[in-house]
């Protein structure tokens, strides 16, 4: 049957008939909002009080896209002998327009002060407007989804392995 | 009560002029929504909506790229040559817009209170002039290519000519078996001869037959409808644009009105295509059989308009169908494809057709019937027992070029004589000589 | 006036061969590669590709990288296959160290490397006959991969560049319930392939353009050096996977699909069937995947340096060899990582199977060679 010239054509034409009264999968994107994974990359949120500007995410970042300032302050402990050393944060930026979205900062992040979101709406007409400070990275925390459960077979994760020892101390 | 061509060449000049503006205001309607409906139909097609943005479903797309197309730059390349760069996409729309002329919407009609046939105009050679204007439309590519100054378009332009100048011989063809039948080239006689089916006898069976040359003619029309997607350049044979070889081939270099112009061109070229092929072979204006059946008024007045633009509608739907399945031929493809398929294939159609006239004759003797009956036996018998040609051995390479004579291929003779290339001539005779 | 004309005689014609540059900016060369043609008509006299206008420095880069971020950097050089890549470089930088990675990770690997794989092919399953004039397949193959990259997307959280690989493993667990989800993603793309399939595979005018164009000899493929399916379908039957299984391949029976005719019908028939086998591959990976319990990373120090020496990791890539040669003199960057990308060694046959063709067939047999040009100029 294959051997009949225009068998394959009418092949080709009998799919897109097909297919042309078949629904379409388009998502409409403006009206109808993604739905991402909870793991989906879209921008890096910053949660500014854990942040003790050790400087590991700006020194790991592959193309260095990440800006730390801060000053030291003394802060008076009542109990203690001496007032203590604080860092405070200044400036943290990052340039998103350099970030290469690798999620290495975030991992490296030994006191849990960044996080992925998977929030996507932040384009900007001029390219020097996508160096975000802290505020506004700050801003995206409220958009940061709680991390999936891990698979069974696995190790669990971070999170609840930690709910698991609090659940067993208590 | 239909229009003949005696009743063409009376009309007042302002509904002359009111024909012409409503047969203009047609073709960029039909355009816009051609577009519009291309471009939906494809999507459908490729899982996705289309455009949706515009206006209800998106129907204002065409008009606001339209405007769009208006207000951008107007690139002159420097290599250019000035004017023929102009006129090229004029020629274009004009030779498009002018073969729109002869095509038959209707019957009479009353406009104001003038009886008039619903048709800007007849001539005793009417599809002829359709011809004629795909023919000069050609030279709109093809000066845009030349006139460009770049590589892509001066490809794309040359395959252009090559290919239009071959598809309108294998339309032409097709096209004459309808006149053969119709026994005019007047499109609104030609209709008028698709109006009523004829009887038929088979086997003892009486039955009618209907009146569309599609139906009675069908290999004419599968030709017809193959060279009409070549003739439009219209993917698969799409050659002379070809975006993904040449860039855009002929209308590489050109921007703003004057693409959007060729852009027109095209369109309005399938939307002619697609309505000679309702008129030739679709009945025309005429409502299909099951309609006919509701009463005369459905071939009356202002309702043909109707039928005769859901026939084209149906045949621009084939043209979307096929570019949204079908990759593009190759160049030298679609032309042996154009010379031996097409045009044998339509030679053989004709004179089988011919042939069956003649028989049919009834004032034909009976030893003239034996006879043509006898040379067509003959002529079948010796293109089935013609001695096929034994392909030659294929010799191998070395063997090849010793039998070469001296001096042949790949070593031209010293003395060769090259003619001088037109160009550079050109470029030395404008010069003033050196003193 | 005398107009006096010199021109050349000999086997250049009058001088005046058309020279057209295809590219860099060209709709067919998917990238900013260019071909240096000298046309005589539209028959194609002599081609040279022109490389280089991406040249990134991937190479040097790697050298003032910790090996973390070198695998951001060995995502992009062939970003259609950035899981695959990422995977090489953290196999030779494993094999340095000694590490050996849980089983689980293993099978994991093996799963996306075969996803990828499948993403990577739906690509060009998509683009090649685009190019060739086709303008609905690539649609199609879009939908697919849309709906593989959602599974990948909610593992790993990127698209594209996944950074899913560490050494010694993965970045993290899947979420619960992935696997399923991915198997039915597989399942899901299983059934609406053969619609792509139907639609071009077979397809009348497809086939004029193909078949016996650009056909490139088990020979020529080996001299070039050109693996992959390109290879394959001139005949070369040489799959890593099976020849020198890494990962879990060597646990499976990897069918290599195989084409002798060598022309770019065969090159596309390679793809597509081998779209087929790796969606197979990867639902038997998963399933094995659900069977092993344990971690998918080994705990490594802070800083990760690789020992004084040298090794090769190499990889069946969806586009052909991809290989990593690391030398470390045991700091925490490598000295040299030296790249050997599948595209590269491809392109380089263009100059000879190019000569003779249609401008037509040009774009029929660059759409064919399957190249990544990030991948070409590194």
């Amino acid at each position: 049957m294959s051997g009949v010239p225009g068998y394959g054509l009418g092949k080709g034409l009998a799919i897109t008939l097909k297919t042309l009264v078949s629904r379409s999968t388009t998502q409409q994107y403006p009206d109808v909002a993604p739905e991402l994974p909870p793991r989906s990359r879209g921008v890096i949120a910053l949660r500014e009080e854990n942040c003790t500007v050790c400087m590991l995410c700006a020194r790991e970042c592959p193309d260095w896209c990440i800006y730390i300032d801060s000053h030291k302050e003394e802060v008076v402990v009542p109990g203690a002998a001496r007032p203590r050393q604080r860092n405070v944060l200044d400036r943290f930026d990052i340039d998103f327009s350099l970030c290469m979205y690798c999620g290495i900062c975030i991992e490296a992040c030994p006191f849990d002060a960044l996080f992925w979101s998977p929030e996507f709406e932040y384009a900007e007409y001029d390219i020097r407007n996508l160096l975000h400070d802290k505020d506004r990275l700050n801003e995206w925390m409220a958009t940061v989804p709680a991390p999936p459960a891990h698979d069974p077979q696995g190790e669990p994760s971070k999170e609840e392995a930690n709910a698991l020892k609090k659940a067993g101390a208590a | 009560m239909n229009p003949t061509l005696a009743d063409f060449g009376h009309d007042n000049g302002w509904i002359v002029a009111l024909k012409v503006v409503g047969v203009f205001v047609f073709l960029v309607v039909m355009t816009l929504f051609t577009i519009w409906y291309e471009r939906k139909v494809v999507a459908r097609m490729q899982v996705r909506p289309g455009p949706n943005r515009h206006g209800p479903f998106g129907l204002l797309q065409s008009l606001a790229d339209g405007l769009k197309l208006a207000f951008k730059e107007d690139i002159m390349p420097l290599k250019a040559d000035r004017v023929v760069f102009f006129l090229a996409p004029v020629i274009s729309t004009v030779c498009a817009f002018t073969a729109f002329a002869i095509i038959p919407f209707g019957p009479f009609v009353s406009i104001f209170g003038q009886k008039t046939p619903l048709q800007l105009t007849d001539i005793p050679v009417a599809v002829l002039l359709v011809l004629a204007c795909s023919g000069l439309g050609i030279y709109g590519i093809v000066l845009s290519g030349w006139a460009s100054g770049s590589t892509y378009p001066l490809l794309g332009g040359l395959r252009s000519s090559a290919q239009m100048i071959s598809y309108e011989v294998a339309m032409g063809l097709s096209i004459v078996a309808v006149f053969m039948m119709a026994g005019t080239m007047s499109t609104s006689e030609i209709v008028n001869a698709q109006a009523k089916g004829g009887q038929g006898e088979l086997f003892g069976f009486e039955f009618t037959y209907p009146g569309w040359y599609v139906l009675l003619l069908l290999p004419s029309f599968v030709i017809y409808a193959i060279s009409a997607v070549g003739e439009t350049n219209r993917a698969p044979f799409d050659l002379p644009e070809a975006e993904s070889e040449l860039v855009g081939g002929f209308h590489t270099e050109y921007s703003s009105l004057k693409f959007a112009l060729f852009f027109l061109a095209e369109y309005i070229n399938m939307v002619t295509v697609s309505a000679l092929a309702t008129t030739l072979f679709l009945g025309g204006w005429r409502a299909p059989w099951p309609i006919t059946q509701l009463g005369p008024w459905v071939n009356q007045g202002w309702w043909p308009l109707l039928w005769f633009t859901i026939k084209l509608l149906i045949l621009l739907f084939v043209f979307v169908w096929l570019r949204g399945t079908l990759p593009r031929l190759r160049y030298d493809q679609f032309m042996r494809f154009g010379w031996k398929v097409l045009i044998p294939a339509s030679l053989i159609w004709i004179l089988a057709l011919a042939g069956f006239k003649t028989m049919n004759n009834e004032n034909l003797p009976g030893w003239q019937r034996g006879l043509w009956i006898g040379g067509f036996a003959v002529i079948l018998l010796a293109i089935l027992l013609w001695p096929r040609k034994r392909p030659a051995p294929k010799l191998p390479l070395e063997e090849e070029v010793a039998q070469r004579p001296e001096g042949s291929f790949p070593l031209p003779p010293i003395d060769l004589q090259v003619p001088v290339s037109p160009r550079a001539k050109r470029i030395t005779a404008d010069r003033e000589p050196v003193q | 006036m005398t107009a006096e004309v010199t021109v050349a005689t000999g086997t250049g014609g009058l001088g005046t061969d058309m020279v057209l540059n295809i590219g860099p900016q060209h709709p067919s060369t998917h990238g900013v590669l260019r071909l240096r043609l000298k046309l005589d008509g539209e028959r194609v006299i002599s081609a040279e590709p022109i490389i280089g206008y991406m040249h990134r420095g991937a190479e040097k880069l790697f050298e003032v990288r910790d090996y973390r971020q070198i695998l951001v950097l060995t995502n992009r050089h062939d970003w259609l296959s950035a899981f695959s890549n990422e995977l090489g470089a953290a196999l030779a930088v494993e094999r340095l160290m000694g590490i050996e990675v849980p089983e689980r990770a293993v099978w994991l690997r093996t799963a996306l490397a075969e996803l990828n794989r499948v993403l990577n092919h739906l690509m060009f399953l998509g683009s090649y006959p685009l190019e060739i004039g086709a303008i609905t397949p690539v649609f199609y193959a879009f939908r697919e991969r849309e709906t593989l990259q959602a599974v990948m997307e909610e593992i790993s959280g990127g698209r594209m560049h996944y950074m899913f690989n560490r050494v010694g493993g993965l970045k993290e667990e899947a979420p619960a319930g992935w696997t399923s989800r991915a198997r039915d993603a597989i399942g899901l793309v299983e059934k609406r392939l053969p619609d792509l399939d139907r639609l071009i595979r077979r397809n009348d005018i497809f086939m004029a353009r193909t078949v016996g164009v650009g056909v490139l000899t088990a020979a020529q493929a080996a001299a070039y050096g050109a693996s992959g399916p390109v290879a394959r379908a001139s005949g070369l039957d040489f799959d890593l996977r099976r020849d020198e299984p890494y990962l879990a391949y060597g646990s499976l029976k990897v069918p290599v699909v195989v084409r002798t005719a060598g022309d770019c019908h065969s090159r596309f028939e390679v793809l597509l069937d081998q779209v087929y086998v790796s969606l197979e591959l990867a639902r038997q990976c998963l399933d094995r995947v659900d069977q092993i319990k344990g971690p998918v990373n080994v705990r490594l120090p802070k800083v990760v340096k690789a020992p004084e020496g040298h090794t090769y990791a190499w990889t069946e890539n969806p586009l052909g060899i991809n290989g990593y040669y690391l030398v470390s003199r045991g700091e925490k960057t490598p000295w040299r990582l030296k790249l050997r990308t599948a595209s590269f060694a491809n392109v380089q046959a263009l100059s000879t199977l190019l000569p003779g063709c249609l401008v037509p067939d040009l774009i029929a047999i660059l759409g064919s060679m399957f190249f990544v040009v990030g991948d070409v100029d590194k």
